[in-house]
């Protein structure tokens, strides 16, 4: 017996069929004819319903410009044999490219007795600007020390499990992952949808193990394109590197040659945290105290002491005590160190509804970034940061993976092809 | 599918599939007349030849002549068992109605989408507290609480009886049941989904934890129809047909460390970790199986 009792099926279904269960009352029958597969027009398409290229030197997705939505998730391989990974892969690039240009996971044939190929919810819907990036974590090489698809050879000597930092409270149902998709999109049902589908092509051979939706203000929100802001109020991700300056991407975010295993070549380094906001506490935070918290004015973004967003840090100015303006333990100090150490930063804002211990928000920042090697960028920053950082007082770290993106793939090729040669 | 085959009783099933289709003017309408008129601007599943159908498919017409009579034989079994358990209730015998409670449900576990197509036996036989007004409420969860909760059986006589006499109706019932190629391959689904929305959430078995007999079963029932099926799949999708058989191994693997004696430990033994795995292997499982209908070409 299911949750549903009869009696009250029959008073469903007497009232306009099951399609009224699932709010289908007003979908169309969906015959061959009338479902489309292909893109929509780009007639009447904002610029934020467009496709973004699949296949390209590297993965979209990294310097791709954020969209408004991102759903993030990560899988565990239940596959035990290489070949049944690398298939994975390639149907999941192969479908990816597909759901990137704004058509559904597979054509149609309108079988009355097999479940739809696709899943339905993104019909007739733009791109929207969809791309997923593919990652593969240190498990993924290496699972309790098992050589577990032949490829622990390849492994990255920079792709290991992170350091444990002072204050983390991990838990294990927000770490890890042996494969990482990261969907975003200008449509948090469209970005949803593509993890909904690749998870159930890959039924059999892997499985979730953590998903988060996240989300930002909308680009429509903001004409002005601004820095968005994190749930603190501050905005957030002002010191990032230019995305459009190739060379400084070079630099920071994409494996060069010579560095690491060459299938990494033109891929980069994610690493993920979900760092959990202690909202209750922060919003009875006077304004003086978060700005000191974080080292910049909250209204303008501007460093403390400063008029504009981007003005330059000035780390070593004082005020008329002999006091430094940016506190010892701001924030942006700490992150900053001497400005050797350079992440490209893609985070979003998620909430999870309440912690039932609590009574608090469970809400907070997936903070996501990018880089050529994790152990020379993001470590040393956290490392200075769960030291010092006078914002630790309102966050705590849940969560945290790192994963190497692969390479972007090639028209007829597929994600790993890299790995796998 | 407790869902489809309840309402295919009374609307002719192929409605529940033009039922996303319907509009609101077909809410107005009663449901026989719903389906005798298909609504003529939206090609619907009714207007399509009979989906599934047997005839003018010899090999498939003999495949459910092989279901039916696993069916008569699972029928057999159970009303042979419910007998000993009903007895064992009448006799006040506590300890020995417990022993038989979960392997007789077994029986109807494996079956349970062909007697979910014969109307209200499935609740009188299978509802759980809840599921229908509490005088209504009768069958072997009923009697299940008084042992597990309880911890008698006074009082449980006339459930006993009763409950026997429901089970032989199904018996009776089992030989009129329509059974076609649609039945056949939604059924296996129907089966893995009925483990998947009630037995790995520990909800059917809720006083005895007997959880793990029912999952087993709906999953040797599943696997019943997929072995049936087997020679007609195998010939037209050699490599989906593979897909399913290693599918179901790898969930007997998963299931086997939870084998106690002739049966399984109880559903409050096993960790979060280990339902999640036993949930997944379902899903795992029940993708391939229910593409059958397309290499079916039903």
């Amino acid at each position: 017996m299911r949750k549903i009792s009869r009696r009250e099926l029959l008073r469903l279904t007497g009232a306009g069929g099951l399609g009224m269960l699932l709010g289908g009352g007003t979908l169309k029958w969906l015959s061959p004819s009338n479902v489309s597969t292909s893109a929509p027009a780009a007639s009447g398409m904002s610029a934020t319903g467009q496709a973004v290229p699949f296949y390209g030197k590297h993965q979209s997705g990294i310097v791709t410009p954020a969209q408004d939505f991102l759903y993030f998730a990560a899988f565990d391989l239940i596959a035990t044999d290489r070949d049944e990974v690398r298939i994975l892969l390639q149907k999941w690039s192969a479908i990816a490219a597909r759901l990137q240009r704004g058509e559904t996971v597979g054509d149609d044939e309108g079988k009355p007795l097999v479940p739809p190929v696709d899943t339905g919810e993104t019909i007739g819907l733009h791109p929207m600007s969809l791309s997923l990036t593919f990652g593969v974590g240190p498990s993924f090489f290496r699972q309790k020390g098992v050589n577990r698809f032949g490829l622990a050879d390849r492994q990255p000597e920079v792709l290991s499990e992170l350091p444990p930092f002072p204050g983390d409270n991990l838990k294990e149902e927000w770490c890890g992952g042996d494969i990482c998709v990261q969907a975003c999109a200008n449509d948090p049902q469209v970005a949803f949808h593509a993890i909904r589908n690749l998870a159930r092509v890959a039924r059999g051979a892997a499985v979730l193990r953590w998903t988060q939706a996240g989300f930002q203000r909308t680009s429509t929100a903001d004409a002005a394109k601004g820095t968005p802001r994190n749930l603190l109020g501050f905005k957030d991700g002002t010191a990032n590197p230019d995305t459009t300056d190739n060379e400084q991407m070079n630099q920071v975010v994409w494996v060069q040659p010579d560095e690491g295993p060459d299938w990494m070549v033109n891929g980069s380094y994610m690493v993920v945290r979900r760092i959990q906001m202690r909202i209750e506490v922060w919003d009875r935070t006077t304004l003086q105290e978060e700005e000191n918290t974080f080292g910049r004015h909250r209204e303008s973004g501007a460093p403390l002491g400063k008029q504009n967003e981007f003005d330059p840090l000035d780390l070593e100015r004082k005020n008329e005590r002999g006091e430094l303006i940016i506190p010892e333990n701001a924030h942006v100090r700490l992150a900053f160190g001497d400005g050797t150490e350079k992440i490209l930063r893609r985070s979003y804002s998620y909430t999870n509804g309440i912690d039932l211990d609590t009574g608090h928000l469970d809400a907070g920042l997936l903070f996501i970034c990018f880089q050529r090697d994790p152990l020379k960028q993001f470590v040393p920053i956290q490392q200075r940061l769960a030291k010092q950082d006078a914002l630790n007082e309102y966050i705590v770290h849940v969560g945290s993976a790192v994963f190497a993106c692969l390479p972007g793939a090639q028209e007829g090729g597929y994600l790993g092809e890299t790995l796998f040669a | 599918m407790k869902v489809s085959y309840v309402t295919s009783l009374f609307l002719s099933s192929t409605l529940l599939f033009a039922g996303c289709s319907s509009s609101n003017e077909s809410a107005e309408q009663t449901p026989n007349q719903a389906a005798a008129q298909p609504a003529a601007s939206q090609p619907t599943a009714a207007a399509q030849p009979e989906a599934g159908d047997v005839q003018g498919d010899p090999q498939l017409a003999q495949t459910v002549d092989q279901y039916r009579s696993y069916v008569v034989t699972q029928c057999d079994a159970f009303v042979k068992a419910t007998e000993q358990f009903a007895n064992a209730v009448k006799a006040g015998n506590v300890e020995q109605a417990k022993k038989l409670y979960a392997p007789t449900r077994m029986y109807y576990e494996r079956i349970e989408p062909i007697a979910e197509a014969l109307g209200d036996l499935d609740p009188n036989i299978d509802a759980r507290e809840g599921d229908v007004p509490d005088q209504e409420w009768r069958g072997f969860h009923r009697i299940e609480q008084a042992l597990w909760e309880k911890q008698t059986a006074e009082g449980q006589g006339a459930y006993a009886d009763q409950l026997l006499q429901d089970v032989k109706q199904l018996r009776a019932l089992v030989e009129t049941v329509e059974i076609d190629g649609k039945l056949l391959v939604t059924g296996a689904v129907e089966l893995l989904n009925e483990v998947s929305s009630s037995k790995v959430t520990g909800e059917e078995e809720r006083y005895s934890h007997t959880d793990l007999y029912d999952f087993a079963a709906n999953v040797e029932g599943a696997q019943q129809i997929f072995v049936t099926l087997k020679p007609v799949l195998a010939q037209k999708d050699q490599p989906l047909t593979d897909t399913i058989e290693q599918r179901f191994d790898s969930l007997f693997a998963l299931l086997a460390p939870f084998k106690q004696g002739e049966g399984y430990v109880s559903y409050t033994e096993l960790k979060q970790e280990q339902t999640k795995q036993l949930s997944q292997a379902i899903d795992a499982l029940a993708e391939p199986l229910s593409q059958m209908g397309t290499a079916l070409n039903l």
